[in-house]
């Protein structure tokens, strides 16, 4: 892409809208969000990064290999599921721990980190074609 | 109401099987597309048409607080859309593939990997 | 309507509180297990020499896992688990009864047997490009839905099971493998629409997605409910994904493409995972329903058998002829499921045990054949007898299987489903049965008799030496049909009483609601 405008402001769209990503990532818990709708919203960052400086770019800010994204996040989500094994409870039941960091309780649980999960599949599954999309598309 | 969305899946339906019949892959891609959404609409549509707030028991309170909406059902077409997005863009590559190596998108050229014209078996020893 | 916080909350009406057995958690290891080394071998993308090390130690693995399940499950009778302990039919269930969780174990071993074959038949670009993940997660799909007890969950395993079919299949990307994968890709994504549409009417129906709270709710609704409707759509979706005549023309027009181990696993799994679903929804949730539409299922069964075993006879290629005779299988099966009865249903589950190990074990011949003969087509290949005897005698053993013949396990099946058909009048289905069996011979004969006891003038006496990881598996696919064909008494012991268990469902109610449960 040649235009300037689009360059320049095309790293603080980025940036921007990965930190909403997350937002909405973390806020899913108990409000409209969540893993799958960040991981999207992560995409189209990505893709726009894409299309403002190149494919090769992208793929050296994110370091690794869009499908390894996506299987870290598939191998979080099953651990997620098999905690509850050293908890004598079911297959993916939620559990809950309140660790206090710097004074402030943070709740943490399987429920997060298996949503974290669902956010890296998605990121790296759905970036990994979009890549490769816009790869073929600028030759 | 429920018969309007009848009516509208079966026109969903109707267009996807339209497409679908053509030769062409970009066309049958979009049949396929336009399928998924008429099989999500069937199912919304299937988990009874009510006007309700989300289930959500407000705080203070054991049960719910008068009628709510069926949430399995948009569960189900969520899930549904996603899977069948995740479809879509792999067939889209795949599709683009189609062309790029076999340089037709009809799909009664696509012989390659069942040709035409092929020899007999063998009749004798 | 709002109650006030302070009552106490019964919550044993909705959640599991009793502490959970390691038992219980043999349903849903399997699947756990492979996504876990899926997704492993996933991260793992430098060193590609390990995958295939963890993933056959991680298909071992499976195959102990289901081992322990289907002898928990024979024992103890069905175990259930429910997702995040709600309580069903809430939460999603995972329930094995022994039909599932036979199906599981068979498919494990011919996972197994796969990811030996794929040591010498997988290269580096295959094994970078993800043969060993898409494996894994194949796997995972296929136990899922041999271990699920919810309907839309089956659902979702097949989605699961069909995305990473599509990445075996373009494995390489050759034109030929883009041109099934088409094919392949296209129809099997209508099938599951069609899975997904006859789901959304069930649900419409019944309210409820649990298979078990369908089985029992099923009896109150008839009459007033269009079931039969419903069950067709069943049929016409999963008969779709099984290969049954009309709906078959992806299996052949793909099979063969893609590399050998890959069309190997996808005939010994994928289509047998369509029959067990229309065995599971047909027997266990609509059986009034499966007698109404058992004389259609009879005739495409009927026409599946002899339409794939003449396309069987009009190939050269030796996987374009297995992957007919994959559906001709297909046929057999879903004759067993149309007449019904514990031999109907018994000699389905039995014939789709059956298939998966021996479809497989050709398949693999056939790729060695290719490899030895240095073509693939019966026509211009000969001599593989000289060139190496135990290869050529497991083959043959694989042949007598396929037809049907004793002392291989393909013989108890058939005499089931023969009986079956003959005892409610059917003889004209009895005679295709039969007579398929006897094309079959004639298919697999011919190309035995031209392919490995022809005469190759050009390389008399000269015998190659074959790898153990490509012999090894071929054999055990090939002696265990003739183990089960010798001593089948434990086996069928198993089998009937898991189709008794699918057609008096008691056990499995009683395992998804312990105490009756809500209603």
């Amino acid at each position: 892409m040649k235009s300037v405008i689009f360059r320049t402001v095309a790293p603080f769209l980025t940036s921007l809208m990965t930190l909403f990503s997350i937002f909405v990532l973390l806020r899913g818990h108990n409000e409209p969000g969540g893993g799958f709708i960040g991981g999207l919203i992560a995409v189209s960052a990505l893709a726009i990064y894409g299309i403002a400086h190149g494919v090769e770019t992208v793929r050296r800010a994110i370091y690794f290999h869009p499908l390894a994204i996506a299987g870290a996040g598939l191998f979080a989500a099953t651990v997620a599921g098999l905690i509850s094994l050293f908890a004598h409870v079911p297959f993916m039941t939620g559990l809950w721990v309140y660790p206090s960091i710097f004074g402030v309780e943070i709740p943490l649980s399987t429920v997060m980190l298996f949503d974290t999960g669902v956010y890296l599949v998605v990121v790296g599954s759905i970036s990994s074609v979009a890549l490769s999309l816009e790869e073929r598309g600028g030759e | 109401m429920e018969a309007w969305f009848a009516l509208l899946v079966g026109i969903f339906f109707t267009v996807a099987v339209y497409l679908m019949l053509s030769k062409f892959i970009i066309r049958v891609l979009l049949g396929v597309a336009v399928l998924g959404n008429a099989v999500n609409l069937l199912i919304f549509t299937g988990g009874r048409l009510t006007r309700g707030v989300p289930p959500v028991i407000a705080g203070g309170a054991d049960a719910l607080d008068g009628p709510a909406a069926n949430a399995l059902p948009q569960a189900l077409i969520l899930t549904a859309i996603v899977i069948s997005f995740s479809f879509f863009a792999f067939l889209l590559v795949l599709a683009w593939r189609a062309y790029e190596d076999l340089s037709t998108d009809n799909t009664d050229e696509m012989r390659v990997a069942e040709p035409a014209k092929e020899p007999m078996p063998p009749l004798g020893y | 309507m709002a109650v006030p916080t302070s009552s106490p909350v019964d919550l044993s009406a909705a959640l599991v509180l009793g502490p959970t057995t390691f038992a219980d958690w043999l349903v849903i290891l399997p699947v756990a297990w492979c996504f876990a080394i899926g997704a492993l071998l996933v991260m793992l993308r430098r060193p590609i020499g390990l995958h295939s090390i963890i993933a056959v130690a991680g298909l071992a693995g499976l195959v102990l896992i289901d081992a322990l399940l289907l002898g928990h499950v024979a024992t103890k009778g069905p175990v259930t688990m429910v997702m995040g302990r709600w309580l069903p039919p809430f939460g999603i269930a995972f329930t094995a009864d022994l039909t599932g969780s036979l199906f599981a174990l068979v498919a494990a071993i011919v996972a197994l047997a796969g990811g030996i074959f794929s040591l010498a038949d997988i290269n580096d670009s295959g094994r970078r490009y993800g043969f060993y993940p898409f494996l894994m997660l194949l796997m995972a799909g296929v136990s899922g839905a041999f271990l699920t007890g919810d309907v839309f969950n089956l659902y979702v395993w097949f989605e699961v099971l069909l995305i990473s079919s599509f990445g075996l299949l373009v494995l390489g990307s050759e034109p030929e493998q883009i041109d099934g994968t088409v094919k392949y890709g296209f129809l099997n994504l209508v099938a599951t629409t069609l899975f997904l549409v006859a789901t959304g009417y069930l649900y419409a129906v019944f309210g409820t997605l649990n298979m078990a709270d369908i089985a029992r709710k099923a009896e109150g609704l008839r009459g007033g409910a269009p079931l039969t409707t419903l069950t067709a759509l069943y049929v016409l979706a999963f008969g779709m994904k099984a290969a049954a005549f009309p709906v078959n023309f992806w299996l052949p027009a793909s099979y063969h493409t893609p590399r050998v181990v890959v069309s190997a696993l996808f005939a010994g799994l994928l289509t047998k995972v369509g029959i067990y679903a229309l065995i599971r929804v047909l027997v266990m949730l609509f059986p009034v329903e499966r007698e109404e539409l058992s004389f259609v299922m009879a005739l495409a069964g009927a026409l599946t058998m002899i339409v794939g075993v003449l396309g069987a006879l009009a190939q050269t290629d030796f996987r374009r002829i297995l992957g007919y005779l994959v559906v001709s299988g297909i046929g057999s099966m879903l004759a067993g499921i149309a007449v019904g009865g514990p031999g109907g249903i018994g000699g389905a589950i039995f014939y789709a045990l059956h298939s998966m190990l021996v479809m497989t074990g050709l398949y693999f011949a056939a790729g060695i054949a290719a490899r030895l003969g240095g073509d693939s087509s019966i026509a211009t290949v000969s001599g593989l007898y000289r060139k190496n005897v135990a290869f050529a005698a497991l083959t043959l053993m694989l042949c007598f299987a396929v037809s049907g013949l004793p002392p291989f396990s393909g013989f108890w099946p058939k005499v089931m489903l023969v009986k079956a058909a003959l005892d409610i009048g059917a003889w004209w289905l009895a005679a295709a049965l039969l007579l398929a069996g006897f094309c079959t011979v004639i298919a697999t004969g011919r190309m035995f008799l031209l392919a490995y006891w022809r005469d190759d003038a050009a390389a008399a006496d000269e015998t190659v030496q074959l790898p153990s990881a490509v012999l090894a598996p071929l054999a055990a696919l090939s002696l265990l049909p003739l183990g089960v064909g010798l001593y089948p008494e434990p086996l069928l012991a198993t089998i009937q009483s898991a189709a008794a268990g699918l057609a008096e469902p008691s056990a499995y109610l009683n395992s998804v609601f312990p105490a009756g449960g809500l209603q």
